[in-house]
C-alpha cells in the first residue's frame, strides 16, 4: 500500500478533497495536520502581480522523496502528502499542500513543520516574481536556513 | 570526463543555456573545479559563475559541495538557493 503521495503539477487542488482522500478507510488516523503555502501581493517591499515557478524534474521528487523519509525516521507517521504548483501562479493562489496523518497531534505537528522547514531549503523550486519594477528572481531567506537547522 | 551539465533558474537565463554535454580535462576533478573550469569560459561564464556568486550544485539530482568528486557520465546542475514553497 502506497503510503507517500508526492506531486507535482501546474493545476490547482483542493484541500479538503485531498485530506478526506488520504485518511479514507483508515481509522488509525487521530490526527491530520496540514500546511497551505499561498501567494502573498507583497514581498520584500515590491508588489507581486505574478510569478512563476520553476523546478528540476527528477530532482525535485527525489529530494520530497528524502525529506518524507527523514520525517519518518523521526515520527510516527501513517500517510504523507506533498503538492506544489509549478508553472505561472497570481497572488492569493495556492502553491503548496503538505498533509500529514499519525495517531497523535504531536507527531503530525512537527512532521509538517520539518517537511515544509525542509522543502524550503532542500527542494529545487525557484520563484521568479512580476513586480511593477520588472521581473526578479526571489532571493533565498535566511530564516528559511535558521529553520531548518533548529531541526539537526 | 563526460559530463551532462543543467543550468536552472537565473543561471539558466544568464548563461542562456539550460544544458549542456562537454568533455572536460582530466585536472577538472572536484564540482568546484568544474566551475572554475566554465568561469574560464569568459562572459557570460565569469560573470555567472563568480566565485563571490552563491551557487548550489547537484550531483546525479542530489546536492553536493564544492568539494565533491565528478564521476563520469554524471548529471552535474549549478543553481542558485532554492526558493520553493
Amino acid at each position: 500500500m502506497q503510503n507517500d503521495f508526492i506531486r507535482i503539477q501546474e493545476a490547482d487542488f483542493d484541500l479538503t478533497t485531498e485530506v478526506k482522500a488520504l485518511r479514507k478507510d483508515d481509522p488509525r488516523v487521530g490526527a491530520v495536520v496540514t500546511f497551505l503555502g499561498t501567494v502573498r501581493d507583497m514581498n520584500d517591499g515590491s508588489q507581486v502581480q505574478g510569478m512563476t515557478l520553476e523546478h528540476y524534474p527528477g530532482m525535485t521528487e527525489k529530494s520530497l522523496e528524502e525529506i518524507i523519509t527523514q520525517a519518518r525516521g523521526r515520527w510516527d507517521l501513517y500517510k504523507t502528502l506533498v503538492i506544489h504548483r509549478v508553472g505561472p501562479l497570481l497572488p492569493e493562489d495556492q502553491i503548496v499542500l503538505v498533509v500529514v496523518t499519525s495517531a497523535h497531534r504531536g507527531e503530525a505537528f512537527a512532521a509538517c513543520e520539518f517537511i515544509m522547514d525542509y522543502l524550503k531549503t532542500a527542494a529545487p523550486f525557484w520563484k521568479k516574481e512580476e513586480t511593477p519594477e520588472g521581473s526578479k528572481w526571489v532571493d533565498a531567506r535566511v530564516t528559511d536556513d535558521t529553520a531548518m537547522a533548529r531541526w539537526s | 570526463m563526460k559530463l551532462e551539465l543543467r543550468f536552472f533558474a537565473s543561471l539558466r537565463e544568464g548563461l542562456g543555456l539550460s544544458g549542456e554535454s562537454i568533455a572536460t580535462p582530466s585536472e577538472v576533478k572536484t564540482i568546484a573545479d568544474l566551475r572554475g573550469y566554465l568561469a574560464q569560459r569568459g562572459n557570460p561564464w565569469a560573470e555567472v559563475l563568480a566565485s563571490g556568486k552563491v551557487i548550489r550544485c547537484a550531483l546525479n539530482q542530489e546536492m553536493v559541495s564544492d568539494s565533491t568528486v565528478l564521476v563520469e557520465g554524471a548529471e552535474v546542475a549549478f543553481f542558485p538557493p532554492v526558493t520553493g514553497g
